[in-house]
């Protein structure tokens, strides 16, 4: 296996744009991260795109070859991955083996999602088809109802309060408003959370992240080609992709993701390194327990601490360990393609020191956790400097 | 009638297309007795973890409960 690393980084601002289209906001965060990279299309050898519903949300298909023709990628492989809101880290998975096993030497990630242009309600019902449509989806749930009903089991076996989840709200708007490129650039109280509109009980509007529209690219090549591109390269030291059951009611157990948890393992053997060697982290908090649960599966905390630990300030900007300095998908927004390979931007941007306000001190060992479903795929990724 | 215990549970508040008029309605996931897991609406007063349901009937393919 080759040495893999990030050569180029590129990204749309996050939020509700009714005047872009998906092609525009792909092409754009692609042709970002070519320039970054410092290499132009004709040297991509393939084009791997993470989109979870376009086909649903703006009725367009053969999606891949539509942004590779954009971008002026010509007759490579362009292929689409779905995974619900893991889509494009199952891409950057995908593509990470083609360059490490020597398939190709460069290859464009790109993840986008166009959401804004249909109502709540139908957005709703989109994101609910990442369910189990015979079974909790026919019976009314959606998906702040699948987490909500995780939160209830995890309040009641480990104690986790509706306080501990807006800490997790709390926290991430305070970094996202040091985000440019964030969505919702709000910072918001602790009472506010708590205030919030009933989404699916216990889960308040706050437990929620955004509904978005957005891309995000990476370029991946081998660490000697990266040696020769403008920007420092960083290094994808260990990553898994793993799978569960889609439904709910089919897992043992559901206040922990076993996807995530096996994903961590490989990742952290690949990486030869242990959740305690880890400085940073982003995390796919789609709803605020799933943060806790994240960091919990990690091995951040013991289970059933993620709560107490994210309520005592210690993932905050400043705490022991920082997570979703970005502000995560609750503040930084959810363009849900999009999620995995911009996570994968925000924790490259640390190790490069370019994320501006919102830079840590200790950044150069990383980690990026991309969420499918209720757990069903599970992407983590780690990353380094040179 | 079957019974079984609820294992997990919701309110929905802001509801699908499809259930728009139904809203607020709650649904759990129960373990029946012999431990299989199912997702279905819960009709009459809300129930909590640990509450004892009876299915009681199934509209349009949904398992439906109430508390016992």
């Amino acid at each position: 296996m080759r040495t893999v690393a990030l050569a180029g980084l590129g990204k749309t601002p996050f939020g509700a744009f009714p005047d872009r289209d998906l092609r525009s906001l792909a092409a754009e965060a692609s042709r970002k991260c070519l320039v970054d990279s410092g290499m132009t299309a004709p040297q991509v050898e393939a084009f791997y795109l993470g989109n979870f519903a376009g086909p649903a949300f703006v009725g367009q298909n053969h999606l891949a070859p539509y942004i590779a023709g954009e971008v002026g990628l010509e007759r490579v492989p362009a292929t689409r991955f779905e995974a619900a809101c893991a889509s494009s880290g199952a891409a950057f998975f995908h593509a990470w083996m083609a360059v490490a096993s020597g398939v190709y030497d460069t290859v464009l990630v790109t993840g986008v999602e166009k959401m804004t242009s249909q109502p709540t309600p139908r957005v709703t019902e989109i994101l609910a088809g990442a369910g189990d449509l015979g079974g909790e989806v026919r019976a009314g749930a959606t998906f702040p109802a699948l987490f909500a009903m995780i939160a209830r089991r995890h309040m009641h076996e480990f104690g986790t309060t509706r306080e501990h989840l807006a800490a997790v709200a709390v926290k991430n708007h305070q970094n996202g408003s040091l985000n440019p490129d964030a969505h919702m650039r709000k910072v918001i109280t602790m009472e506010q959370a708590l205030a919030g509109k009933p989404v699916a009980e216990p889960l308040t509007v706050y437990d929620c992240s955004l509904v978005s529209d957005g891309a995000a690219a990476v370029l991946l090549t081998t660490l000697d080609r990266a040696r020769d591109c403008p920007a420092p390269p960083v290094v994808v030291r260990g990553l898994a992709q793993t799978s569960d059951q889609v439904a709910l009611d089919r897992k043992e157990s559901i206040t922990s993701f076993p996807a995530v948890q096996l994903a961590g393992e490989k990742a952290y053997r690949m990486a030869g390194v242990g959740p305690g060697d880890i400085e940073f982290a982003e995390i796919h908090d789609c709803f605020t327990i799933a943060e806790i649960i994240a960091i919990e599966d990690l091995g951040f905390v013991a289970k059933g601490e993620g709560g107490p630990y994210s309520a005592a300030g210690h993932t905050a900007f400043r705490g022991q360990r920082p997570v979703n300095t970005s502000g995560g998908l609750k503040s930084k927004g959810h363009p849900v393609g999009a999620t995995g390979v911009a996570q994968l931007c925000d924790v490259a941007l640390q190790i490069r020191r370019q994320a501006g306000q919102r830079q840590l001190e200790q950044a150069s060992l990383g980690l990026a956790q991309n969420l499918g479903g209720s757990g069903a795929t599970a992407v983590v990724t780690i990353l380094s400097a040179a | 009638m079957k019974s079984g215990v609820v294992y997990t549970e919701t309110v929905v508040h802001s509801a699908p297309e499809a259930f728009l008029r139904e809203a607020p309605y709650q649904i759990a996931i129960i373990t029946l007795e012999g431990g299989e897991r199912l997702t279905g609406r819960i009709l009459g007063d809300r129930v909590a973890i640990g509450s004892t349901v009876t299915w009681v009937e199934d509209r349009a393919g949904v398992p439906c409960f109430r508390g016992a």
